[in-house]
């Protein structure tokens, strides 16, 4: 029988290797550190159509993460969207005509909120609410758009001739 | 009328086993508490089964972390997506191949290793000698080995998807070249703590109980000869491969809410 302090060292080592791993994966890989927006205000915005938004989702400004979205419902009276965004403490000075955007990742990627601060001396503030929004752009509108103009345009050659 | 026999015969020694079986599970728990007291027993076993397992877990991590990144590197390109090779990559180690492969893994090492060991005792008559000392077998022999199998597992898992991961990044990020940001980034924004570590850890710890309680059962219930030995050994292998697997669908299912 191997010695007991030979036995107790190794599997100590092994045992903090493995939640050393553990942590590692929380942290590292997961984004376990991310999720929390220090001491946060939430803010309120409708759209018209959020696309493909998620809850948890990122809130930007200038590219740079400040948030996350924290809810998702539908207003059921005038049927828009209302996206509720918890932005970080640190990110106070947010004037009240900053607008919110829908935009993607890349060509597929993620969808997120991307702050455009405006020019108000006002401040959003707890419960406050992002008045300019402009919707997901919907690839499937988008398309659908593109080709109902393509095919209106034949159509008033004809009626020319 | 022949076939009905044997139908109903098989059937009815198949649910004995799996009753003595559960009723095994149940002693082994109920002395479970008693390990707090002789953790040594424990730490003993943690040894055998978690540090000679290591070895073995760790490269084959490695291994399947660097393959996982060449392929999945392959195919994403094609999409134009080779920056996502970091998710995919976490994602599929996290939620399937740590848990499973590593489970598959401690099965042949360790599983394969108590039975043998269990059975031999009893083969030589060990474990009937501690009954006539007045010391229970189950408690002394069985359930530490039991305890150290499930907390072996979930570290184990945890350990090959770091390593696999970090195998994905050599080949991903020093040999193809993914940018590094890229892949770590989409790695932290796609993989959830909850959702996706949680649940391997949670898959691991089910697989852990699973493999060990059919090792220990196995040998403890082996026929104490040479040849009944190695038939339980062989089962062990069998058995808990095959409950890994098909235990790993009902959960992922479960996990993923499909059904």
């Amino acid at each position: 029988m191997t010695n007991r302090k030979t036995v107790e060292v190794w599997v100590g080592v092994f045992v903090t290797i493995g939640l050393a791993a553990l942590v590692w994966l929380a942290f590292r890989v997961g984004n376990l550190t991310t999720t929390d927006v220090a001491n946060g205000y939430r803010v309120e915005a409708r759209f018209e159509d959020i696309g493909s938004l998620k809850v948890r989702g990122a809130v930007t400004l200038a590219g740079v993460r400040i948030g996350r979205v924290v809810q998702i419902q539908t207003d059921p009276d005038n049927f828009q969207a209302v996206v509720t965004l918890n932005i970080d403490g640190r990110y106070k000075n947010l004037p009240t005509d900053t607008s919110a955007s829908i935009l993607t990742a890349g060509l597929l990627g993620e969808q997120y909120v991307g702050l455009d601060p405006g020019g108000s001396e006002e401040y959003l503030k707890e419960g406050s609410r992002i008045k300019l929004t402009q919707p997901a752009m919907v690839l499937e509108k988008l398309v659908g758009r593109l080709l109902t103009a393509f095919i209106d345009k034949p159509a008033d050659n004809n009626k020319k001739k | 009328m022949k076939i009905f026999q044997t139908l109903g015969a098989g059937t009815l020694a198949a649910t004995e086993r799996l009753g003595r079986m559960s009723l095994f599970l149940l002693e082994v728990l109920s002395h479970a508490g008693m390990m707090v007291k002789r953790f040594f027993l424990v730490v003993q076993q943690l040894y055998s089964v978690g540090v000679f397992t290591l070895p073995i877990v760790l490269v084959s991590g490695l291994f399947v972390g660097m393959v996982l990144g060449l392929q999945l590197y392959n195919t994403l390109v094609k999409f134009g997506a080779a920056e996502s090779l970091g998710l995919v990559l976490a994602l599929s180690l996290l939620r399937e191949l740590g848990p499973v492969v590593t489970a598959l893994l401690f099965a042949g090492r360790a599983g394969s290793a108590l039975t043998a060991e269990i059975g031999l005792m009893k083969a030589t008559e060990q474990l009937a000698g501690m009954e006539m000392m007045a010391v229970n077998p189950v408690m002394r022999v069985i359930a530490p080995r039991f305890l150290a199998g499930v907390i072996a597992m979930p570290l184990l898992a945890a350990l090959f998807s770091a390593i696999g991961i970090y195998g994905g990044q050599m080949v991903g990020v020093g040999l193809l070249g993914v940018d590094s940001g890229a892949f770590w980034s989409q790695m932290q924004n796609g993989v959830d703590f909850h959702e996706d570590i949680m649940n391997g850890v949670i898959k691991s710890i089910v697989f852990g109980v699973v493999v060990t309680w059919i090792a220990v059962f196995e040998g403890y219930d082996a026929v104490p000869n040479s040849e009944g030995v190695s038939r339980a050994t062989n089962h062990t292998v069998v058995y808990s491969s095959l409950a890994v697997l098909g235990l790993d669908f009902v959960m992922t299912s479960l996990m993923l809410g499909e059904i």
